[in-house]
């Protein structure tokens, strides 16, 4: 398992080089960041070069991606266009999100595996079929429209929540946007869940468990649920990453001023160092969360053993 | 273990006296259908058989005949629905178990009658140790604690001859050999010294060398248990060596019944003579070997009459409109031949040829 692990994060060094260098280009395919600095002002030529000299922009691009990669490692993420740190933007937005992404996974375990065992028990009553409607009802609807949906009836229909989240972002505030961005992920939580259990009902271990003469909780607990969420287990390890990254729609919604908020903001702005560290990070959770799903895998199915 | 005793005493030896006689398990008239989008398959039609203390039944025949199925009901495992047991009776120590509560039956699978599946790789939880499965019988049906548990499991392990086994109870399935795996399947069955055992196909899924030797195993720690076997198998050569007494099924139907000598010699029933002539010989090696013609019949549209007589080489008219019943088989002078019947209308000829 040792040696396993060494080799994944070695192969991870160039994947991480490789996402980043393209991140690098596409950062500056947007469009020119001094001109951007300027706004609707047209700076007159030698201003311009000035500005590019200073911030190094004159040099070629793989030499600014090696200064820049450097700087990186001694934690140097460099400073957002209007002064401030990059890395202070990151310790301010990263724990709102790392709230959210909590709030929203715990949604999908609840709700998506408990759903989903009630579907798989049931098979082919009310109860399966409806949740199978409410997952195709979820699944369809993309997340700005329950986004605002919510928002709306929920905040300015009838007050209940507030419709933006204050700077603080405390929890009792996220789970509204919690259910928001859970929704798409819990409705695939649930069926896979279900896919599963309706599967290993049917295995002869199960048989055996019964004719054992186990009381059904403990048939369902210990043999039946221990094996079903093998495959769900390594969903939400991806899904961690993906919750992370993509809460760009939900933030945006909330006025959640957390990792996707910034982000927009920085693409929005061309503010390119803001971008590139929020990416270059986000790059690297992705690939500790896909790490990180792999041995659990191992963990929790005997039968998978890395050498 | 005591304890557990006790509970179930009190409820069978209740009789005059005559617990020590009464079989331990009585399969009466036992319909079983399954309800499937095509129509209703009968796998088991008006099964009845008995198993006494330290007695070993064999249930031969092939694959459909419903040997399985019996198996299950009297297990309480079928899968209902589909399965629906439409009718019968099954007693165990005298009490019917088909009105027992759900809650009453759990108590007696895996205490007091015990399954032995046929392929243990798939029969075992592949994520979770064989010496937490194997606990898991004391620490459910005794309260024993996780300690105690396991150092029974070692116990067991021992009992059916795992080699090394305090090293091995945190092993895994998957890391076990077939033959290791099925001792375990019958340490499991074992664990709580029930009182009879049902081993469906306990060596299909195993090497001939290996088969000899689980079957040893079983049949000498039921032996020593004086436990009731009921062993499902479509192997004849398995059989002869274990069993006590023999019932042929063929179509969800008991064709004929006998103690285990007099039906390899003499039997009553043309399916069962095409099962003994279709076994390979040494002494007619070289000849061509027999085969009962034709496929097992379809459980949806069982054949009207005796449900052999598409394949049957003695069938008459009479074959293809009336149901046999178990007929007694007796000697050509009447002398009764006790423990044999034959549901076929030609059990006299067939006897004889």
């Amino acid at each position: 398992m040792g040696r396993y692990v060494i080799r994944r994060l070695l192969q991870m060094v160039p994947v991480f080089l490789g996402t980043t260098f393209l991140i690098f280009i596409m950062v500056y395919a947007l469009g020119d960041p001094v001109l951007a600095f300027f706004g609707d002002r047209t700076p007159d030529d030698a201003t311009l070069a000035a500005k590019r000299h200073e911030l190094g922009l004159d040099k070629p691009m793989w030499e600014q991606y090696v200064t820049y990669m450097g700087n990186v490692f001694t934690g140097d993420f460099g400073t957002a266009f209007n002064g401030q740190k990059v890395t202070e933007l990151m310790g301010h937005a990263f724990p709102i999100t790392i709230r959210l992404t909590l709030v929203a996974i715990t949604i999908e375990i609840v709700f998506g595996v408990g759903l989903g065992l009630l579907a798989g028990l049931r098979r082919g009553r009310i109860a399966d079929s409806s949740t199978l409607i409410f997952t195709l009802i979820v699944i369809s609807i993309p997340t700005f429209v329950t986004g605002y949906l919510l928002q709306y009836f929920l905040a300015v229909e009838w007050k209940v929540i507030d419709p933006a989240v204050s700077a603080d972002a405390n929890f009792s505030e996220l789970i509204v946007p919690g259910f928001v961005l859970a929704g798409v992920s819990l409705a695939y939580v649930t069926r896979l869940t279900r896919t599963s259990i309706v599967e290993n009902l049917r295995a002869d271990y199960l048989r055996t468990a019964v004719a054992k003469g186990l009381p059904r909780r403990r048939v369902i607990t210990v043999h039946l649920l221990r094996n079903s969420l093998i495959p769900v287990v390594t969903h939400l390890g991806t899904d961690l990453g993906l919750l992370m990254g993509g809460a760009l729609v939900t933030e945006r919604i909330f006025n959640i001023q957390g990792v996707g908020f910034q982000l927009w903001n920085g693409v929005l702005r061309q503010n390119s160092q803001t971008v590139v560290g929020f990416v270059t990070i986000l790059v690297l959770i992705f690939l500790l969360a896909n790490l990180l799903v792999d041995l659990l895998y191992a963990v929790l199915d005997p039968r998978i053993r890395y050498a | 273990m005591s304890m557990l005793t006790k509970t179930g005493d009190a409820s069978s030896r209740g009789g005059a006296g005559e617990s020590s006689t009464a079989p331990l398990l009585e399969v009466r008239d036992l319909h079983v259908e399954f309800h499937t989008r095509d129509g209703v398959a009968k796998a088991v039609n008006g099964v009845t058989y008995d198993v006494s203390a330290g007695e070993t039944l064999a249930v031969l025949g092939e694959s459909g005949s419903g040997k399985s199925v019996t198996a299950q009901a009297i297990m309480g495992i079928l899968d209902m629905p589909p399965g629906k047991i439409s009718q019968g009776e099954i007693l165990f120590r005298g009490r019917d178990m088909l009105r027992m509560s759900g809650e009453e039956r759990r108590k007696i699978r895996g205490q007091k009658i015990a399954m032995i599946f046929q392929d243990a790789l798939s029969a075992l939880n592949p994520v979770l140790s064989v010496g937490y499965q194997l606990g898991e019988m004391f620490r459910v049906h005794q309260g024993a604690s996780r300690k105690e548990a396991k150092a029974k499991a070692i116990e067991l392990m021992d009992r059916v001859r795992i080699p090394a086994a305090r090293q091995r109870v945190g092993d895994f399935p998957h890391q076990f050999s077939g033959g290791m795996r099925q001792r375990i399947m019958i340490a499991m069955a074992l664990a709580l010294e029930p009182d009879l055992i049902i081993a469906d196909e306990p060596t299909t899924a195993l090497d001939v060398t290996v088969q000899a030797q689980v079957m040893e195993l079983l049949a000498e720690l039921q032996n020593e248990y004086q436990m009731g076997l009921i062993l499902i198998t479509h192997d004849l050569g398995v059989v002869a060596d274990v069993a006590d007494k023999i019932a042929v099924m063929y179509a969800g139907r008991i064709v004929e019944t006998a103690p285990v000598q007099d039906i390899y010699r003499r039997p009553a029933h043309p399916y069962t003579k095409g099962l003994l002539e279709s076994i390979p010989r040494l002494d007619r090696k070289g000849q061509e070997l027999y085969a009962i013609k034709g496929l097992p019949p379809n459980l949806l549209h069982i054949p009207p009459g005796c449900a052999f007589n598409p394949r049957c080489p003695r069938a008459q008219d009479v074959c293809r409109a009336d149901v046999p019943p178990l007929h007694p088989v007796t000697e050509q002078d009447g002398t009764e031949l006790p423990g044999r019947g034959s549901a076929c209308h030609f059990w006299k000829e067939t006897l004889d040829a």
